[in-house]
């Protein structure tokens, strides 16, 4: 939450800025695409196969992240929101590997 | 009288505690819940995977260059979607309907290369019941199907309001938006089940 | 269809019995969720009943083996869905707008539509017993036993399709108190001066949005596995009937905190009203809720310590099992301080609360006990754990809404409890609740299984059983003194007033029962316990209209005129769609048993009420009604 509050209704000013220009998003989404097609070049490539995995983990979330940041216009509105989505994603991806764990996926 | 900004107009709404909007502050509650959905979802198919006694498996039978293109119509989606976002902040009506428009028929492209892929697979002897694959892979992409599905529907919907006076306007833009958060997280959602089950799944199994 | 649905008139009516089935003020709910709960409570405790008859002596044939597996389903699944849940939610309902100042809720139409699908759940669930026999695996329906193949009658499908419409009425219910407690708090209540309840509501809301999704997904598996013929806990086509458990409990842990973090959060407010003394270490109290909220979900496997899931998660979940025991020590000590040198008011609520601490305790320290991975190989599936839950859920929850009741029965209806009767049913309840439970803990020791129908008389587990029967038939004559008490004193009982118990929050400010828009004017809160602050700090230096109401604030709160955005109090108006939206729902549940075009009719229904929904205005513009 937010520091500034008003002295009377005890609210919290909210802390957005303007959302992006339609050139950022066209921006956004060119990276999206590239990151795309890097993907399923990787994916051709023999080369790579042994750090394939983390090479996909690592590109899916630059895209993740872009999305929320920028069509979600998460880095702009109130961190309040950045809260309520991260935590829910958190929770859910420690219980994946949790479980992942439990059933020996890692080991074997 | 609080502002806040949405779709980059300073519009009033309602006083609140947080001078947040209720509405906007419960598609976040509801994204994040739908992130323990899509994670039960996924562990699901993670914990299987590999785990079938009967083929077919997924490299036998999962498309990549297929797949992409389908994930790059809607990745462009979402694009589409931002850019009707601005054009109704800005109050243009009509540039709104257009870019809106188009989001929902990518999404509905997508939802035809399911259909297809679907159908493809049931071809090649993949349903549901024939192993663990098919059961956790329709389970899971076709839930992801299914909100994209409620995501057209409500983007037409928008589209036909905005014929009626005041339903989509400049300083209810925040209908967009809410709309457009819903549909941008079906896409990261796809994001990931691309990642997980298509480029790592064939790879690994 | 929608056309329809727009076609209706919206009702205006805010009187008789029709008015309460279009009702979105939040109390009116709030009434509904409590009656309809302690009926379901009421179903529970005779299924349990029979079941102790069953027990009472060895070799009993009161009921059949495939009667007494339906019993403890339902006895459990009841209590915990459709009982103790909606309990605290009549609380929710009633009482957190009031604590933090708010005319209703965020979304009084989403409040109403979660009150009849978990009344919709309900049904689903118990005319199970007239559609062919209702569900017969545990609460907890672990896979295999489940699948079509051991379980082939409807029973299962009720329990599945019961199960998920309750799950949308919590998850709804859920979101409108985070959005509620978020962003309708009024002029300068703050978070941290929040009163507990509102926190622990809080805290509680968040761990519905994020277990009720696992149980839903674990429970969407079974119904494929059930109706298309998919493989997830099928294990000859390689599916795993330990990913159910492990999902399960990834729900079902968080669940028990679901159940008992309100019941501490009325703790908090009983001790210090009754104890005329601020709650000792306030902030502690919230972060421990938090803190057990948070933790909860790193746990559930200590329901699983014998399925051989190897020493070191054992080992894992065995430390975070005992860590998770630290904040609820820590709120014990508090509240013990609370009441420490404070000028102790000893009215039920108190009693009750007092009772809540003594045995919760001893749930929670049976709990520890389970936590230690070896321990629990000797107790798993006894009654060791039936008398551990039912400490926890019974002298815990329980005991904490029976304290809640008598401190907000005033509230909600205007007058008081009877206090003679409610020293009966305390002293009556806390008796019977050990002679009725604490046996089960040499019965388990004995190894006395749980779930068993009958046992032989050479097991040597006769008389403990009787013990406990006896207690359980106590315990139906402590509830139904209770319900004597609730019936008679909502006529005859003494007139409350608005603040019968020198109330600290901003439900005292107003009468009882508070009207429909609760606050005239919107109250400014300066400080944590503010309406005490405000009677006792006026009282020594009085300043002018501080007789015992809030202050509406000099500086701007809302008044009617000051803001021409407020000139009138505008209420929400009555909907019929919610309940339509509800009704094509549970339609949908009951057509994907019977016949398709059911279902899709009851989704047709659904879709339409939602349009409608969406299209209706939350308050019609020339309605101001009162």
């Amino acid at each position: 939450m937010d520091r500034e509050r008003s002295p009377i209704r005890g609210a919290v000013k909210p802390r957005e800025r303007a959302h992006p220009t339609p050139l950022t998003y066209v921006k956004v989404g060119t990276t999206l695409a590239v990151v795309t097609v890097v993907e399923v070049g990787v994916f051709y490539l023999h080369a790579m196969r042994p750090v394939i995995i983390p090479v996909f983990i690592v590109l899916s979330a630059v895209k993740f992240v872009l999305v929320a940041m920028f069509y979600m216009h998460l880095k702009f509105d109130s961190r309040l929101f950045s809260g309520l989505f991260v935590g829910g994603l958190m929770l859910a991806t420690a219980i994946i590997l949790a479980l992942l764990a439990l059933f020996a996926v890692f080991t074997g | 009288m609080q502002q806040t900004w949405v779709g980059g107009h300073q519009v009033p709404h309602p006083e609140t505690a947080t001078g947040l909007d209720h509405r906007k502050v419960l598609m976040w509650v509801f994204l994040g819940s739908e992130c323990m959905f899509f994670g039960s979802l996924i562990a699901t198919y993670l914990v299987y995977a590999g785990r079938s006694v009967v083929g077919p498996f997924p490299k036998e039978i999962l498309d990549i260059p297929v797949t992409s293109v389908s994930t790059f119509v809607l990745l462009t989606s979402s694009l589409m979607m931002v850019l009707a976002l601005a054009a109704i902040s800005r109050g243009d009506v009509r540039g709104f309907r257009v870019w809106l428009l188009a989001t929902a028929l990518m999404g509905a492209t997508f939802l035809g290369f399911q259909v297809f892929e679907f159908n493809h697979f049931v071809h090649q002897g993949l349903t549901p019941r024939t192993n663990l694959f098919g059961t956790t892979f329709f389970t899971l992409t076709g839930f992801h199907g299914a909100h994209v599905t409620v995501g057209v529907v409500w983007l037409l919907s928008l589209v036909g309001l905005s014929f009626r006076k005041g339903h989509v306007t400049q300083e209810n833009s925040l209908k967009v938006e809410l709309a457009g958060l819903y549909w941008h997280f079906v896409d990261i959602v796809w994001i990931v089940i691309f990642t997980l089950v298509y480029l790592i799944g064939v790879t690994t199994g | 269809m929608a056309t329809i649905v727009q076609a209706l008139r919206r009702p205006t009516s805010y009187t008789g019995w029709w008015s309460w089935v279009t009702t979105v003020d939040h109390k009116r709910i709030g009434i509904l969720y409590g009656a309809t709960a302690i009926i379901f409570l009421l179903l529970g405790g005779l299924e349990a009943l029979i079941m102790r008859i069953q027990l009472a002596r060895p070799d009993q044939t009161v009921v059949s083996p495939e009667v007494f597996n339906q019993l403890f389903t339902m006895h459990g699944t009841t209590m915990i869905f459709l009982a103790i849940m909606p309990l605290n939610a009549a609380l929710f309902n009633f009482l957190v707008p009031l604590m933090i100042g708010a005319g209703d809720v965020a979304f009084p139409r989403l409040n109403a539509f979660s009150y009849w699908a978990f009344l919709g759940g309900g049904i689903i669930l118990n005319l199970s017993w007239l559609l062919g026999g209702a569900p017969n695996a545990g609460w907890f329906g672990y896979a295999n036993l489940t699948g079509t193949a051991f379980n082939p009658g409807h029973g299962i499908d009720w329990w599945v399709l019961g199960l998920q419409v309750l799950g949308i009425a919590s998850l709804a219910s859920a979101f409108n108190f985070i959005v509620t407690i978020i962003n309708m708090r009024a002029p300068g209540m703050t978070l941290m001066r929040m009163p507990v309840f509102a926190w622990m509501t809080l805290v509680t809301s968040f761990i519905m949005i994020f277990a009720f999704p696992v149980i839903t997904v674990a429970l969407v598996e079974l119904m494929f596995d059930r109706f298309l013929g998919t493989n997830f806990f099928v294990p000859s086509a390689g599916g795993d009937p330990l990913l159910w458990q492990h999902l399960f409990w990834i729900f079902g842990h968080p669940e028990v905190y679901i159940l008992v973090l309100p019941p501490m959060g009325i703790i908090s407010e009983v001790l210090p009203t009754f104890s005329r003394k601020p709650l000792f270490g306030y902030p502690v109290v919230v972060f421990s809720g938090i803190a057990i909220g948070f933790m909860g979900f790193g746990v559930w496997s200590h329901h699983m310590f014998t399925v051989g899931l190897g020493p070191v998660a054992n080992s894992v979940f065995a430390i975070t099992t005992m860590a998770i025991a630290i904040p609820t020590g820590v709120k014990i000590f508090n509240w013990i301080a609370t009441m420490w040198g404070g000028s102790l008011n000893t009215k039920t609520a108190l009693l009750f609360a007092v009772g809540f601490i003594f045995t919760f305790m001893m749930g929670g320290i049976s709990g520890v006990m389970h936590s230690m991975a070896s321990s629990d190989y000797q107790q798993q599936d006894t009654y060791f754990v039936v008398a551990h839950i039912h400490y926890v859920l019974f002298g815990g929850s329980l005991l904490a809404l029976f304290a809640g009741a008598y401190y907000w029965f005033p509230k909600i209806t205007g007058r008081l409890l009877h206090e003679g009767l409610g020293r009966l049913h305390f002293w009556l309840t806390i008796v019977a609740l050990n002679v009725t439970f604490f046996p089960m803990h040499f019965l388990g020791l004995d190894g006395m299984p749980r779930r068993i129908y009958t046992y032989d008389p050479s097991m040597g587990w006769d008389l403990w059983n009787m013990v406990a029967t006896i207690g359980a038939f106590m315990l139906a004559v402590s509830v139904l003194v209770f319900v004597f008490n609730l019936v008679t004193s909502l006529r005859r009982g003494e007139r409350a007033g608005n603040d019968p118990w020198d109330g600290r929050t901003l439900e005292w400010t107003v009468p009882s029962p508070p009207p429909a828009h609760n606050f005239d004017t919107i109250p400014v809160v300066r400080s944590r316990d503010a309406f005490w602050e405000e009677k006792h700090r006026r009282a020594i230096a009085p300043v002018a209209g501080g007789s015992g109401r809030m202050d509406p604030g000099e500086e701007g709160g809302y008044r009617p005129g000051h803001d021409p955005r407020h000139s009138t109090i505008h209420m929400p108006s009555p909907s019929y769609l919610p309940v339509v939206v509800a009704l094509g729902i549970v339609l949908a549940a009951y057509g994907l048993v019977y016949h398709l075009a059911l279902a899709a009719v009851g989704g047709a229904i659904a879709v339409a009420g939602l349009y409608g929904w969406y299209m209706e205005p939350a308050s019609e513009p020339e309605d101001t009604g009162q």
